[in-house]
């Protein structure tokens, strides 16, 4: 120890006068932080090796136990922060690069919570969701620029594939391997029951979930797991996965130790060998070789199925959307900066970049600059937590969001950011059949299903005061919006007004 | 306070139309009059007209009817029309001194042409030339404002109560087979008389009551294609719509309709007729930026007919009614009484349906 | 009638059903009083290995053997419920011979006891059920059971 030392984060407040010594908090904590002292018939921690999961804490059935953040300090100092310096010392006893997971935790500036919607008075009447009609059925795809018409004069109704989703949210990727089956079951079922669609991730579709392909985008990345024919028609819509927000540049590694199985066998590589999707894909150096890759999926699947593009926020994101526009892909999915992940280097994480709120604004006005953008469907994710969220971030300009991080929570996560150690005590971010079956997709897709239905109830709500009843009527809608404790700079990218004015 | 343009002013309003299928001409005197009893759906702060048929005369020329804030203005400006039309005649609109309206601007007309060289060098076809003319004269000089770009058509508005508004302009002076009008109650007093509806582009006028909830949504898409929303207000953008749906992708107005105010998903669900469905969820699905939300009655005129329309959950009031060859619209049906006292089938349209009238060929 | 149903598929071998039983028997109002520091005395029990486990508890038989052998005519079904009568049973655990589930055992008197749905505690649905994390231990209708 010595030097190598780093006292424990957390520490484990057992309260002794309610601990019936049941022993559950021994049985699900995969970390073992827990334990039966059998001579003195009291439970015991060792809270060195508890990641604040609160699995131990959710189902103590006397509320014997909470666990907190330590008080050993060490002194105080702004500029090397605890954890800065806690980090230094992980680095000089490994010599390795600092993995985290999930999104972004600093305490950058979240533009939701500075902007405010409007809703009417007077000049013109809020309306009740519970008595109007409130429609939030969107349609993601290229919309065609001039209509037609046939011999008779008829209007020729055809136009490029679309996907119909009953309310502006799908469920991001999240690839089979990162997750677990279960939590992939509950969301293949909770997006086929709302009437959404989820994304398999990078990681290829279970043969046990084919039959969700109508709510399905399947996903294409640098790796191309799980990539065949069969796969690219099974979806609504194909993702080309060229970033990630949480790890813009970067590409994915999931231990051979994960690669067992099921897992195996959907990403199509040996058991125990590492999957690498590398950085770029190899075969899309720039944006006239996405060009080419876009029409290559279409070519597979007949033009029936709309193609996404999926890119971080980087700083000249709106020139890269143009670019992406006019490559004949029908959706682009823009990921922010603080964008969940299952592993992710921790500086990348950190520092590189933008806020989804500057990214979406940017892009929207700039599609609109070039007229284009009716031409392609804008989507939005990377930390969209409410649906607060969801309506400024169709008022900005997109069309609808992507969430993850909000569905894991809604599946149990508890935002402990381990993904990347496999024992998730809940289920979701572990391949441990043991673990797995902790979650019930029964419950999964239920808690989803209701979790959406919520939003969609919120979003009614907003919809209703600000007098419009159909979500296309917000899209964009930017005068819906104002701003609060914001630079003349944000406001101007934002492309909104400052709160009073 | 900013001005009108700077800042967005919802305003409340009175609407009245009149068309006669048969074509035959009516003095605008009766749309004046018609708008005296909804005297307080305004508050002085803007009333306007538009008459159609009006310059027989002169029918296959553009009615350039416009403002300018000086004389100095309004010789830079024709200056920069004699570059690109052909003006066979320019006069002061002629009007009436009355106490009610003051501070009028410099109000002219031109009767132009464009120059088919300018057009060929532009390969441009003749309407889009105009359109990108007047929204180049009115973005970019200051000063002076183009309230009227049709044929055979002509807005007359002001900062006042519209009835007066009527009797500034000498209106009786005027025949026309259709007329609109419009009495505004905007909630700030910019006091502009560009401010003031009809709002027009060529032969397209709109005459609007009530305050759209989609309208960033709306600006933000027609923006796309060449229009700039100078004055931020629902007419304006509701003119470009009409403008780039009728024109531009030449829908009918049906079908403008079903875009502007769609029947709702649940509609269109359970419509039995299967071509009918389709349409509906492809002009939904296409346009879906140009669904107009939030509470409006409008009545567009254009060359040969008026199309009144509701928003979808008519959310306001708007009445329609005829007597022989007549059709009236107005925001109420006192309007219409006083234009016609015997008036029959007074009805109020259900929100989302247009009521469509065409003079009949050959009569305008 | 709604009984109780095990999907094994779905037990995490916690435990936490058998700790809820022995709590919403115990007339008790607060675990703590009821359970700490004591042996317990549940009704269902957890069995099964590290690779599988599930909730035992009575089953509610059609045609109850525990019933016919009981000595003392403690046991009785009634509205589809297996019951014992505490005032009746003597202890003779031949019940406990003669039920192919384990399903009753003796509590903490020596008197006899088995699952009978929470039915006589305050909880309208049965503890091991409502306190189930995984839905592993359901309470419902299904066909078969009239």
């Amino acid at each position: 120890m010595g030097v190598e030392f780093i006292y424990p984060e957390f520490e484990v407040i057992r309260n002794e006068n309610r601990c019936i010594a049941c022993r559950v908090c021994e049985r699900q904590c995969a970390n073992e932080v827990h334990f039966f002292n059998t001579e003195h018939s009291v439970m015991v921690s060792d809270e060195s090796k508890c990641v604040n999961c609160q699995r131990c804490v959710s189902l103590c059935p006397t509320r014997a136990l909470k666990i907190v953040k330590s008080d050993c300090t060490l002194r105080e100092n702004s500029n090397w922060e605890n954890d800065t310096i806690k980090e230094i010392y992980k680095q000089a006893n490994s010599g390795g690069v600092l993995l985290s997971s999930m999104g972004n935790p600093r305490p950058m500036p979240v533009y939701w919570d500075k902007i405010l919607i409007n809703a009417s008075q007077v000049t013109n009447p809020p309306l009740d969701p519970p008595r109007e009609p409130m429609e939030t059925r969107v349609f993601l795809g290229r919309k065609p620029e001039k209509i037609e018409r046939d011999e008779t004069d008829k209007l020729k109704c055809e136009i490029p594939p679309q996907i119909e989703l009953s309310m502006p949210v799908m469920f991001s990727a999240m690839s089979y391997g990162s997750i677990s089956y279960n939590a992939h079951a509950s969301l293949a079922r909770a997006a086929t029951e709302i009437g959404i669609l989820y994304n398999t991730g990078e990681g290829g579709l279970h043969e046990d979930f084919y039959r969700y392909g109508k709510n399905t985008v399947v996903q294409v990345a640098s790796g191309r797991f799980g990539v065949y024919k069969d796969y690219l028609e099974a979806g609504a819509a194909i993702e080309i996965k060229m970033g990630q927000g949480a790890k813009p540049g970067i590409g994915g590694h999931l231990p051979g130790a994960k690669i067992i199985g099921d897992v195996s066998k959907t990403r199509m590589i040996p058991e125990g060998s590492d999957a690498i999707s590398p950085a770029p894909h190899h075969d899309i150096y720039s944006i006239e070789d996405l060009r080419q890759l876009v029409f290559s999926l279409k070519e597979a699947t007949e033009y029936k199925k709309p193609i996404m593009v999926k890119v971080a926020a980087v700083h000249n994101i709106a020139a890269i959307a143009s670019g992406i526009a006019r490559s004949g892909a029908d959706i682009i999915a823009i990921d922010g900066f603080r964008g969940g992940t299952g592993a992710a280097p921790t500086r990348i994480r950190d520092n590189v970049g933008i806020p989804i709120e500057l990214a979406l604004a940017a892009v929207d006005q700039r599609l609109r600059d070039e007229g284009i953008r009716n031409n392609i469907s804008l989507v939005i994710g990377g930390s969209v937590r409410s649906s607060a969220d969801v309506v400024k971030a169709i008022a900005l300009g997109a069309d609808a969001c992507y969430i993850a991080t909000a569905a894991l929570l809604a599946l149990g996560c508890h935002l402990c950011r381990t993904c990347q150690s496999g024992k998730c005590n809940w289920g979701i971010a572990t391949q441990n059949p043991e673990l797995v079956k902790r979650l019930n997709p029964d419950i999964g897709s239920k808690r989803l299903v209701n979790l959406m239905n919520a939003w969609r109830h919120e979003i009614k709500e907003f919809m209703g005061g600000m007098g419009i009843n159909s979500i296309e009527a917000l899209r964009g809608n930017r005068l819906m919006l104002r701003g609060i404790g914001m630079t003349e700079k944000e406001l101007e990218i934002l492309g909104i007004s400052h709160a009073g004015e | 306070m900013k001005s009108e343009g700077q800042v967005r002013i919802p305003s409340g309003c009175a609407i009245a139309a009149v068309i006669s299928k048969e074509g035959n001409k009516m003095s605008g005197e009766m749309i004046t009059n018609a708008m005296k009893p909804m005297h307080d759906r305004s508050n002085g702060l803007g009333g306007g007209f538009a008459g159609y048929g009006i310059y027989p005369d002169y029918k296959d020329l553009y009615a350039l009817h416009m403002f300018f804030d000086e004389r100095a203005t309004r010789k830079n400006c024709e200056a920069f029309l004699k570059e690109r039309f052909e003006i066979v005649k320019s006069e002061i609109i002629p009007t009436r001194k009355i106490p009610s309206v003051t501070d009028e601007p410099i109000i002219w007309r031109y009767f132009v042409s464009p120059l088919k060289s300018v057009l060929a060098a532009l390969q441009l076809d003749e309407k889009e030339f105009m359109v990108r003319t007047v929204t180049k004269i009115n973005t970019e000089m200051k000063g002076a404002y183009v309230f009227s770009s049709g044929k055979n058509m002509g807005t007359f508005k002001a900062v006042g109560f519209p009835e007066d508004v009527g009797v500034f302009y000498r209106l009786e002076e005027y025949e026309g087979y259709s007329w609109t009008a419009h009495g505004r109650y905007p909630t700030n007093t910019p006091g502009w008389w560009g401010g003031a509806h009809p709002f027009t582009l060529l032969d397209y006028s709109v005459v609007h009551n009530g305050e759209i909830s989609s309208y960033d949504s709306n600006r933000r898409f027609i923006e796309m294609f060449g229009y700039k929303c100078t004055l931020q207000t629902d007419t304006e953008v509701i003119t470009y719509i009409m403008d780039y749906l009728l024109r531009v992708q030449k829908l009918t107005l049906g079908e403008t309709a079903s875009v502007i105010a769609a029947p709702f998903w649940s509609t269109i669900g359970t419509k039995k007729d299967e071509e009918d469905k389709k349409k509906h969820i492809f002009l939904r699905t296409v346009f879906s930026n140009l669904l107009i939300t939030g509470p409006f009655s409008i009545v567009l005129g254009f060359n040969g007919g008026i199309m009144a329309l509701n928003d979808r959950l008519k959310l306001r009031s708007m009445v329609v009614g005829e007597k022989n060859d007549k059709i009236f619209v107005a925001s109420e049906e006192a309007a219409i009484r006083t234009m016609e006292p015997d008036a029959e089938n007074i009805w109020a349209p259900a929100g989302g349906e247009p009521v469509i009238i065409h003079v009949k060929k050959g009569a305008y | 009638m709604k009984l109780i149903y095990v999907n094994e598929e779905w037990c995490l071998a916690c435990h936490l059903c058998e700790y809820n039983c022995a709590f919403a028997n115990s007339g008790v109002r607060d675990m703590v009083t009821a359970l700490k520091g004591k042996p317990i005395f549940p009704r269902i029990h957890i069995e099964g290995d590290e690779k599988i486990s599930f909730a035992v508890s009575c089953r509610h038989c059609t045609d109850p053997i525990c019933v016919k052998s009981c000595i003392a005519g403690a046991i009785s079904k009634s509205d589809g419920v297996v019951r014992i009568d505490r005032e009746k049973c003597v202890g003779c655990l031949t019940c406990v011979l003669v039920c192919p589930f384990g399903a009753l055992s003796p509590g903490e008197d020596g008197i006899m006891q088995k699952c009978e749905l929470c039915i006589q505690n305050s909880f309208d649905e049965p503890a091991c059920v409502k306190g189930c994390p995984n839905k592993a231990i359901v309470y419902e209708e299904r066909e078969g059971n009239k």
